[in-house]
């Protein structure tokens, strides 16, 4: 995924007005109208939101020329988590490792310490 | 002390405001021995990114206030990622602050890593948390209208995430 792609997606979802209307456009499509209903804003206010989430390509206009419904695209949404899981992938592996590191750390005696006896 | 079988621990991505991420890990070790495997070089070559054929081969550390870092991963293919940046605050052996700049930009702006660890009992909790400072996302945080929830970042989202898809969107 191109990092202004994944930027402007992360950035889309950073504010819980737009994440609940992605939530709500889950269980089907709606019309701004319907989608302004549950929150306590103004269309305009609502309508910019879906600009936001238009632009990073979150979600796309229905055909219906009278209520132009917004529906879900979902391969923005499938390619943020899988860089998400992929860095989680990645830093468990380097822990992994890092344990394997300290277990051998713990038998091996320090260098500095001068040797007894 | 017990001698407690080891069991696989937990990797904790949570996200502390909308412009970081952070990662918690336990460490069956003391402090000082986690601190000098984030900080040695010859140590940290042997675990950070050193998977499927990568190799660090460059691997450069001057810990001090001002000092710099600089890593270089090599690929089975010979590619190569670079990244570095400068520290800006140590307290040995519990924390660091540091920048975090990648040759090749993969997101935006420079980012702020702090490594924190604390020890108990014989464990090291090791959190490390990277601020970014990509402007699209700070911008859309400034622009939110609703104050509250802004800093629930990812983690909520991962939720989000999670209950679409649950609903099968396709």
């Amino acid at each position: 995924m191109a990092p202004d792609r994944l930027n402007a997606t992360f950035a889309a979802l950073a504010d819980p007005t737009r994440r609940a209307i992605l939530a709500r456009l889950a269980s089907g499509k709606a019309s701004v109208t319907e989608l302004a209903e549950p929150f306590a804003m103004t269309q305009p206010a609502i309508s910019k939101h879906l600009k936001v989430l238009e632009r990073a390509g979150l979600i796309s206009r229905g055909r219906d020329a009278q209520r132009r419904p917004r529906q879900l695209e979902a391969k923005p949404l499938a390619e943020a988590t899988k860089w998400l899981e992929r860095y989680r992938r990645y830093w468990e592996g380097n822990y992994e490792r890092l344990d394997a590191l300290l277990e051998v750390m713990k038998t091996t005696p320090k260098k500095r310490r001068p040797t007894k006896r | 002390m017990t001698n407690t079988m080891k069991s696989k621990e937990r990797l904790q991505v949570t996200t502390p405001s909308a412009r970081e991420i952070a990662m918690t890990r336990v460490f069956a070790a003391p402090r000082t021995m986690v601190w000098s495997a984030l900080t040695k070089p010859e140590l940290v070559k042997r675990w950070l990114g050193v998977r499927a054929g990568w190799t660090l081969p460059v691997c450069e550390i001057d810990l001090k206030v001002g000092g710099s870092y600089r890593y270089v991963w090599r690929g089975p293919k010979g590619q190569e990622m670079g990244m570095g940046g400068v520290y800006r605050e140590i307290v040995v052996p519990e924390r660091m602050v540091a920048t975090e700049v990648f040759d090749q930009k993969w997101y935006d702006g420079d980012a702020l890593d702090t490594t924190v660890l604390v020890e108990k009992g014989g464990k090291t909790t090791l959190t490390t948390t990277v601020l970014y400072a990509s402007q699209k996302v700070r911008d859309a945080v400034l622009e939110s209208p609703m104050k509250e929830g802004v800093g629930e970042g990812y983690e909520k989202l991962e939720e989000v995430l999670a209950s679409i898809a649950a609903r099968g969107v396709k």
